[in-house]
């Protein structure tokens, strides 16, 4: 632990649970604030984390009565200050992008933002926070990332795995056309709005079958970017994978680059490999479980991917993905050498401010 | 040297080197060629209704190929009917000038794995399957059979695997690989009962659509995509038999995994494993770690060949998922092809040759190989 | 004939047996060489694909196609970008390169010449078993 105490820990993926539509209800207007009365709009968690699950929350941090990392008291006492966490990235998985209704979509995520701001950011220096957009239209969901880039300490914008339509398709670039303008990174973190199956042959029957296609959704949001251009029309677009895994990197270049080498007639305007893209324009957050346990394997497995600057350290609290007092158990020093400091800020222009 | 580029044949022309191809596609010139093995009334039934899929076009996938008829340029025999399509140009063409002592039949064309309408399905299924061993298997030896079954009903599907069994040819049972509901769920059960009762591994090829989208994001807009997003529904074909419990229960069962890759089967061993332990309760009948199933009950083929960037990026590979797990495949009309000479971009010994060309295959489908 | 290190010239087909954008698959010292015509010049190139060993005269001659940006297709230099009738590679004609790997993956190309029947009567050139008419003109690959 000590080379985090002296540089400081960056944490890229950190969940504040909201509490209930209770907890939200003062930042709605009051239109919304009697909708949600009078229909008793709640239960919004995302359901590929349900809170009892053990993948949602670590045992030792779940506190009776309340939600894991639903106070800040709590992610203070439990990963701010425990890990000494000098920079943490708030990702509040809520479900305000998933509504069907774009006007529901578009307030709830306003909610959820300002109650990030203040319930949060304003109450602890060292958190930052990604905006919550209603993607499924472009128009509130550019309103919504206007709304928010002047607070500096918003330093994302955060997606779902899955929405109606792949992330690349060309409705949703002005997204990308406002992201670009104010430098705040892309993030996409594992999960779905559920429009779709979550795999290309239907309804699996267990959570821990979804978990595990989460793999192959990134991949697909992946090849949408690359595909429909999206890097190139936006040169200083990045893209986070939140909670991607790392594992698949070396199978996705070489399918990507191989199907690039025939059919890249289809898709001219993509004049780099996938893999070359992907390496010079996407960020991949660890927490990893899905590494070999053989060490001889990991290595070889980190040469096939082949950048050792396109990783970000994250506790993923509260989450369980670790035990114990020391979030980079576990993860192999040639993982962690740029991923604690030097790449978060390379890829957070706005964490090097301190607002 | 590039891992792209070609080297030395892998083959030394060495006459004890047995070549095995576990991908041929065989098609037929129109859909009368499986008149004879149909009755008037799904004859007059496919000749004016057609096929129903779950697809937009009468005569078009929703995502045009890469080329004509998935094709290699290369393969159209010279009377203009499709690539595939004429057993002498199969021979000339690939069989003896590759060497290929024992090819795997699997037809894809005509569909009928995914036909919407039961009977249909289940009477094309068994007229391909007649066709196979009339036209292919009887005509030329080194071709096996593969029995296409209509997987939705699986009483019908079980039916024409024993009907199947008791014809000569056979080695293995398909089925859509992208069904209504994943393949590992338990309408299929009984599938892969009938399959380890007749001791037919399951031949696993890409195909079908089921009406989902392809991605969990949505359709996507090109081919570079769609390809990709397809064979990763083979990721998540073995991902759904493991978690689901087949493997399990049927421990005979043999699924061998056909165009779709191999770089991800290790990987995703490590994805299920490193979540198992967050999920054992919702799976308390998984006995093993998920990766042991997938050692123990899967095998891959070798096309579409993998291209690291540095060759020897290969050999890993091999090594995490085991040398005993891939067989060589040609996919044998389609544009992706491999060639067994020029396919692998690493040197390999003896051994390692003898058991990717031909004995791994052997091991897997012993005397139906015969 | 010429020693092997000195340039030779190999007459291997007649002007107007292949037609526009048609191919024709030669072999000039034991090499396969793939003869492309495109409005009215002729290249060649190595028949053996560098990538798995597509025969590249069954190859698809194509536009080269570029873009400025997503959903703008540009296509210039029509037929002469050949795709492997395998995997899709393109080469271009003119070298050899292939589109995605300029510097490191190449189809080697070889240097065509057209000349008179009555010229060729002249030498030094080598017709192996190609028959020369003074009336027609024909196509020549250079080789070492």
């Amino acid at each position: 632990m000590g080379h985090i105490a002296a540089t400081g820990l960056i944490d890229c993926d950190i969940h504040p649970a909201v509490p209930g539509m209770k907890a939200l209800l003062p930042y709605f207007d009051a239109h919304w604030q009697e909708v949600i009365d009078a229909r008793g709009v709640d239960g919004l968690d995302l359901a590929y984390y349900p809170p009892s699950a053990p993948i949602s929350a670590r045992p030792d941090w779940r506190v009776p009565g309340r939600k894991p990392g639903s106070t800040l008291a709590d992610m203070q006492s439990q990963a701010l200050d425990a890990f000494g966490i000098s920079r943490g990235i708030l990702n509040c998985l809520y479900g305000g992008p998933a509504m069907y209704s774009a006007d529901l979509s578009a307030a709830i995520c306003r909610a959820t933002n300002a109650w990030v701001a203040a319930e949060w950011l304003d109450k602890d220096d060292r958190l930052r926070a990604s905006i919550v957009i209603p993607i499924q239209n472009t128009e509130l969901a550019v309103d919504e990332i206007e709304r928010w880039a002047p607070n500096r300490r918003f330093v994302q914008i955060l997606l779902l795995g899955a929405h109606e339509s792949l992330l690349g398709q060309r409705e949703h670039w002005p997204i990308y056309k406002a992201a670009e303008k104010h430098g705040l990174p892309i993030a996409i973190h594992a999960g779905s709005a559920m429009r779709h199956a979550p795999t290309a042959n239907g309804w699996p029957s267990t959570l821990y079958e979804e978990h595990c296609s989460f793999a192959l959704t990134f991949q697909s949001q992946l090849l949408s970017l690359i595909a429909e251009g999206v890097f190139t029309k936006f040169p200083a677009l990045r893209v986070v994978l939140l909670e991607s895994g790392i594992s698949w990197l070396p199978s996705f270049f070489w399918r990507g680059t191989k199907m690039w080498r025939g059919m890249r007639k289809e898709i001219p305007w993509v004049d780099a490999s996938p893999a070359a893209i992907v390496r010079d324009r996407v960020r991949f957050s660890l927490q990893t479980w899905d590494l070999p346990p053989d060490p001889t394997q990991l290595d070889q497995l980190l040469e096939q991917i082949g950048a050792d600057d396109i990783f970000l350290f994250s506790t993923d609290y509260p989450h369980w993905r670790f035990d114990g007092g020391d979030p980079t158990r576990g993860l192999p020093p040639a993982l962690l050498g740029k991923a604690l400091r030097d790449t978060p800020l390379a890829t957070y222009s706005r964490l090097k401010e301190t607002a | 040297m590039s891992s792209s580029t070609l080297h030395a044949p892998t083959r030394a022309k060495d006459p004890t080197l047995k070549l095995v191809d576990c991908d041929i596609h065989p098609t037929v010139r129109s859909m009368k060629d499986l008149h004879p093995y149909m009755s008037t009334r799904w004859r007059e039934h496919l000749a004016t209704f057609g096929q129903r899929f779950r697809q937009a076009f009468v005569a078009s996938t929703a995502f045009p190929k890469a080329t004509p008829q998935l094709a290699r340029r290369d393969a159209w025999p010279e009377d203009g009917s499709p690539p595939g399509s004429d057993l002498a140009m199969m021979q000339r063409q690939h069989l003896d000038a590759n060497g290929i002592d024992r090819g795997m039949l699997f037809p894809l064309f005509p569909r009928a794995l995914d036909e919407r309408n039961i009977d249909c399905a289940h009477a094309v299924c068994r007229a391909i399957n007649d066709w196979q061993v009339a036209e292919w298997i009887e005509p030329e030896p080194r071709l096996k059979g593969t029995i296409t079954v209509m997987a939705e009903d699986a009483d019908g599907a079980v039916a024409e695997i024993e009907r199947c069994a008791k014809l000569k040819g056979f080695a293995q049972v398909a089925l859509v690989t992208r069904p209504i509901e994943p393949l590992g769920r338990k309408r299929y059960w009984r599938i892969y009962e009938a399959a380890v009762h007749h001791g037919f591994p399951l031949g696993l090829h890409n195909s079908g659509n089921n009406g989902h989208s392809v991605t969990a994001g949505g359709a996507p807009s090109f081919y570079f995509e769609e390809h990709q997003a397809v064979s990763m529904s083979l990721h998540a074909m073995a991902t759904s038999f493991i978690i689901e419990g087949v493997p399990e229960r049927l421990p005979e069962l043999k699924i061998v995994v056909v165009e779709g890759g191999f770089a991800w089967a290790a990987p995703l061993g490590w994805r299920m494993d490193g979540l198992f332990d967050r999920f054992r309760g919702e799976v308390p009948y998984l006995k093993m770690k998920p990766s042991e199933y997938l050692r123990r009950n899967f095998w891959w083929t070798t096309q579409p060949m993998e291209e690291p960037e540095k060759p020897e990026e290969l050999r890993q590979m091999l090594d995490w998922m085991g040398w005993d797990k891939i067989v060589f495949a040609s996919d044998y009309p389609h544009w992706d092809s491999d060639d067994p000479r020029h396919a692998f971009k690493i040197r390999m010994s003896e051994a390692e040759k003898r058991g990717i060309f031909a004995g791994n295959a052997e091991a897997i489908y012993g005397e139906r190989l015969a | 004939m010429s020693a092997s290190a000195t340039l030779t010239r190999h007459v291997v087909a007649k002007v107007g047996e292949i037609p526009e954008r048609g191919s024709k698959l030669v072999k000039v010292k034991g090499r396969p060489i793939a003869l492309f015509h495109v409005d009215g010049e002729y290249f060649a190139i190595s028949n053996v694909c560098p990538h798995e060993g597509g025969s590249l005269c069954h190859g698809k001659l194509v536009g080269l196609i570029r873009s400025s940006e997503p959903g703008v297709y540009e296509r210039t230099r029509p037929f002469e970008m050949l795709q492997c009738p395998w995997h899709g590679w393109e080469f271009d004609i003119r070298t050899g390169q292939s589109y995605c790997d300029p510097d490191s993956i190449k189809a080697r190309s070889y240097a065509v010449t057209v000349k008179d029947g009555a010229e060729l009567a002249e030498g030094p050139f080598v017709a192996e078993t190609f028959p020369v008419s003074v009336e027609d003109q024909y196509v020549l690959i250079e080789m070492k």
